[in-house]
């Protein structure tokens, strides 16, 4: 026996989930292809996060009047902007380096594929640095993760010139004057609020009636207005027919509520969903299930198969980093013997635009189709004393509670850092809440997070400042 | 600066064991290596090493005491320089198995106290439940300290009051009964995985409410109820014979009755003879039940159920052979009212049709008895001094002894067996 267990894929799923293996004392290694902190890190939360940074402060720029302030001919350097985020990615890809190694953790670099094995499946590396290893453990946990979905057929594919998907939007030569962006979940409207920022004509098409599909209508419309006013434009209830390219950028046809439209620019990025990374894995042998792309596992992640488990979104959606590793540490914790309960816990899921969103739980249609009757809170930031004073005012703050037990069942928020404050209403959520205890808890004045507390009071009829 | 030696994990699923004996006492100095104790589990005596050098500070626990928690500190060394070295002295194993490396791995603090695995009832210590189970239990009028909590540290949540039942408050009703123990609190129970069968090496079939009704019921009773068998030999050739001759007579009617509604109806009229056996145990008194409603255990795609002849006493065989038919055919379609399976103070189970000889049936409370029927077969019997062959079915009654004693029981058999045994008996 090589190891006690290995992981393969070292985004944020796999290279947490090999901490705790090793904190639990666990001979432990883990394979990958590419670089460590997989997507996550090196082409997705993070950089974006440093460009969506740096989109930020541009805009800002535009109303340093209302703050009274002045700055002459503000510019931006594309090329800085991108190494910026580039930067910022290597940083972290060489911290998880160094968390790999203070946890004695065995980095093999290479593609891993399964076969037959003692037990648990025998892991073959074809190693980047030539030749190959064979492996085995007690347990092997994969965490492989996801890429963009493409639609060959209607042309929605990348082909690193004039379409993209997330990983050529990333590193461009060149921001493009126009853009069209096909999908409007939280990888599409944050590469259009990127651009838009930096002063692209941008276009978003949505196949779903409303922009940002997974949140609650409400604040589906209030994204769609506020993104309206920073001049990104929107199609929504539009069918992709055929993205063509020509020699100045792309068209795209569309089919809105049964009449056909065109849409040309110098580029276009797909972003209509993820599919996980399931082949070359030698998965069929073994016998896994595999569904849409994903493996079908267990409440602890297991495939079925013996010693074989699937984290993170491999195992399907949502498709977020805070998942994969939450399902990381609960199966490596179940793998050994403890006993994690915390699969329950709700998963937040946020959207980096400018105004952030962010929300946690069940949305107020979701908690109607479950038969749950509500009780809703909503607050706007418009009337909150430290929103004003920042010049943030847009958004506000849905709560949707159990009318039968109080219980908060879902929270939803639309404006600037809500990203940093939807945490308060996770942990509401995990520690089973009730209204009595959001109304009780102490909220600092003046933060933006009063607005919470106040939404929570709206929905009892208890709102102070309205 | 001291350390704690603590309960070491002797295998991935010790969770407690014994200190059998200690090898040092306060003041001795030990090294490396030495053995400080032996420590005794359900299934070997293992030697402890010292991992550290020092002087023992204290012995924390006794020699003898059972039931030591793994991880719990048993002495103090008073180090020396040794802060480092690992705290616990599992002796072997280079790789530890995975549940061992996790016994050790939560902070020693933590686990320092094991706290009691149900919250203290009715004393004032602080139960620990959510604000959502709190809330929920208020609503349904449950009483927390009958809930076991299944969060972490054994919080009570949400799920774990939704699954309770308003009112129940097992651990008060038990504490009023001197001869009742206190409520077993539920045991820890290991996965399928720590008791060496893996993952993925079966299917998992998810629990329905019949089957969770039938574990938590079942469990109950055996568990609670002092229960004991009584087992006869009833020879049923004349019984067959007088079944001949019934359904005969009914054929007009188009009823069949089947040896099962005999036995049913042999019981009712046994249950009027020794109503001492027709009774339920509550913590007030004995119910004694004014009606013999017989209870018939019926099996069904994915359990069984147990719908009820009413006042059986009271009706003709060819009645209780239409209302036993109709009732069997409903809880198959799983078409009955629940005042129809809920209730009942007598039950008859019969597993003949599978050609089980003999078997003793689990109580189904408040029943005070049940009864189990095996199958009638052709046996050699001893008449006269002589062998002979007989048709002969093996009964056995199960009893709840908080109300049935031996004797009652045996009364009761002994009736039953005069009724089934010359069943012109019944009609008298």
């Amino acid at each position: 026996m090589d190891f006690d267990v290995i992981v393969i894929g070292a985004g944020p799923g796999g290279y947490v989930t090999a901490i705790r293996a090793a904190q639990l004392g666990l001979k432990t290694a883990i394979v990958e292809r590419e670089a460590l902190g997989g997507v996550c890190l090196n082409w997705g939360c993070i950089p974006t996060k440093a460009l969506l940074k740096s989109g930020e402060v541009y805009e800002q720029l535009g109303h340093l009047a209302d703050y009274g302030l002045k700055v002459e001919k503000a510019s931006f350097d594309f090329a800085g902007v991108i190494a910026r985020s580039r930067k910022v990615s290597a940083q972290l890809n060489a911290g998880v380096g160094f968390l790999m190694k203070k946890h004695k953790i065995e980095v093999v670099e290479g593609e891993a594929t399964l076969e037959k094995g003692q037990g648990a499946p025998k892991v073959v590396v074809a190693l980047k640095a030539g030749g190959s290893r064979s492996l085995q453990a007690r347990h092997v946990i994969l965490a492989t993760g996801a890429r963009a979905r493409t639609i060959p057929a209607v042309g929605l594919e990348p082909d690193g010139e004039r379409v993209w998907t997330y990983r050529e939007a990333m590193v461009p030569k060149a921001a493009p004057k126009s853009l069209v962006v096909i999908g409007s979940g939280a990888i599409g409207i944050e590469f259009a609020s990127f651009y838009r920022a930096l002063g692209a004509d941008v276009t978003v098409v949505e196949a779903l009636p409303r922009i940002l599909p997974v949140e609650d209508e409400e604040v589906s419309k209030a994204a769609q207005k506020a993104f309206e006013r920073r001049g990104l434009k929107f199609r929504v209830g539009a069918a992709v027919k055929k993205l063509s390219k020509s020699k100045s950028g792309v068209e795209v046809a569309l089919e809105v509520g049964g009449k056909a439209e065109t849409l040309a620019a110098d580029v276009a990025i797909v972003a209509v969903g993820i599919v996980g990374n399931v082949e070359g894995l030698g998965l069929e042998a073994l016998g896994v299930k595999v569904e849409k792309t994903h493996v079908v596992t267990d409440a602890h992640g297991g495939t079925g198969v013996p010693g074989l488990y699937a984290i993170g979104d491999l195992a399907g959606p949502p498709w977020l980093a805070h998942k994969a590793s939450h399902e990381g540490v609960h199966c490596i914790e179940h793998i050994a013997g403890l006993k994690p309960s915390n699969l329950t816990a709700p998963i937040p899921g946020c959207t980096y635009a400018n105004p952030q969103v962010a929300s946690v739980g069940l949305t107020e249609a979701q908690a109607k189709e479950k038969g749950i009757a509500v009780k809703v809170g909503r607050f706007p930031f418009k009337v909150n004393g430290k929103a004003i004073a920042s010049g943030e005012t847009e958004g506000f703050v849905k709560t949707v509670f159990d009318a039968a037990t109080g219980a908060l069942v879902g929270a939803h928020m639309i404006g600037a850092e809500v990203t940093e404050m939807i945490q308060g209403y996770a942990l509401a959520i995990t520690l089973e809440a009730t209204e009595a205890e959001l109304h009780a808890t102490v909220y600092p004045h003046p933060t933006m997070s009063e607005a919470m507390h106040e939404s929570a009071l709206d929905a009892f009829g208890k709102v102070l400042h309205i | 600066m001291p350390i704690d030696v603590l309960m070491p994990a002797l295998s991935p699923t010790m969770e407690e064991g014994t200190l059998a004996k200690w090898h040092v006492k306060a003041g001795d100095a030990v090294r490396s290596g030495d053995v400080i104790a032996e420590i005794e589990t359900d299934k070997a005596t293992m030697e402890v090493e010292a991992v550290d050098e020092g002087v023992v500070e204290a012995i924390l626990v006794a020699e003898g005491t059972e039931g030591v928690k793994v991880n719990t500190p048993i002495a103090r060394l008073a180090g020396e320089g040794a802060a480092s070295a690992p705290q616990t002295a599992p002796a072997s194993a280079a790789t530890p198995p995975p549940a061992q490396a996790a016994a050790q791995s939560p902070p020693p603090a933590a686990l320092a106290k094991p706290a009691p695995s149900a919250p203290a009832r009715g004393d004032g210590v602080r139960i620990f439940a959510s604000p959502l189970a709190r809330r929920i239990a208020a609503q349904k009028g449950i009483d927390l300290s009958s809930v076991q909590g299944s969060g972490p540290h054994g919080r009570i949540i949400r799920r774990d009051v939704e699954a309770a039942k308003p009112g129940a408050r097992p651990a008060q009703v038990q504490a009023s009964t001197p001869s009742a123990a206190p409520v077993a609190v539920s045991r820890p129970v290991l996965s399928l995985q720590q008791m060496g069968i893996p993952e993925g090496s079966y299917d998992l079939v998810p629990l329905d409410g019949m089957r969770k009704t039938v574990a938590r019921r079942m469990t109950d009773s055996f568990r609670d109820v002092p229960h004991f068998p009584l087992s006869v030999d009833l020879e049923i050739d004349a019984l067959l014979a007088a079944r001949v001759k019934i359904n005969a007579a009914l054929e007009g009617q188009g009823v069949k009755v089947s040896v099962n509604d005999l036995v049913m109806k042999a019981a009712a009229i046994a249950l009027k003879r020794v109503p001492e056996a027709n009774a339920s145990y509550t913590p007030e008194g004995i119910a004694m039940h004014h009606h013999a409603d017989i209870a018939m255990a019926v099996a069904i795609e994915g359990g069984l159920i147990t719908p009820i002849i009413r006042a059986a006493e009271t009706k003709g065989l060819a009645q209780i052979a239409t209302e036993a038919k109709d009732l069997a055919e409903r809880a198959r379609s799983r078409k009955l009212k629940p005042e129809e399976f809920q209730g009942g103070t007598f039950s008859v189970s019969n597993l003949g049709m599978f050609g089980i000889r003999s078997f003793a049936s689990i109580l189904n409370e408040p029943q005070g008895c049940i009864l189990s029927v095996g199958a009638g077969e052709k046996r050699p019997v001893v008449r006269a001094d002589a062998l002979a062959i007989a048709t002969v079915m093996t009964v056995t009654l199960t009893c709840d002894h908080r109300v049935v004693d031996g004797a009652v029981g045996a009364r009761w058999m002994q009736a039953f067996k005069g009724l089934i045994e010359d069943p012109i008996t019944m009609i008298v």
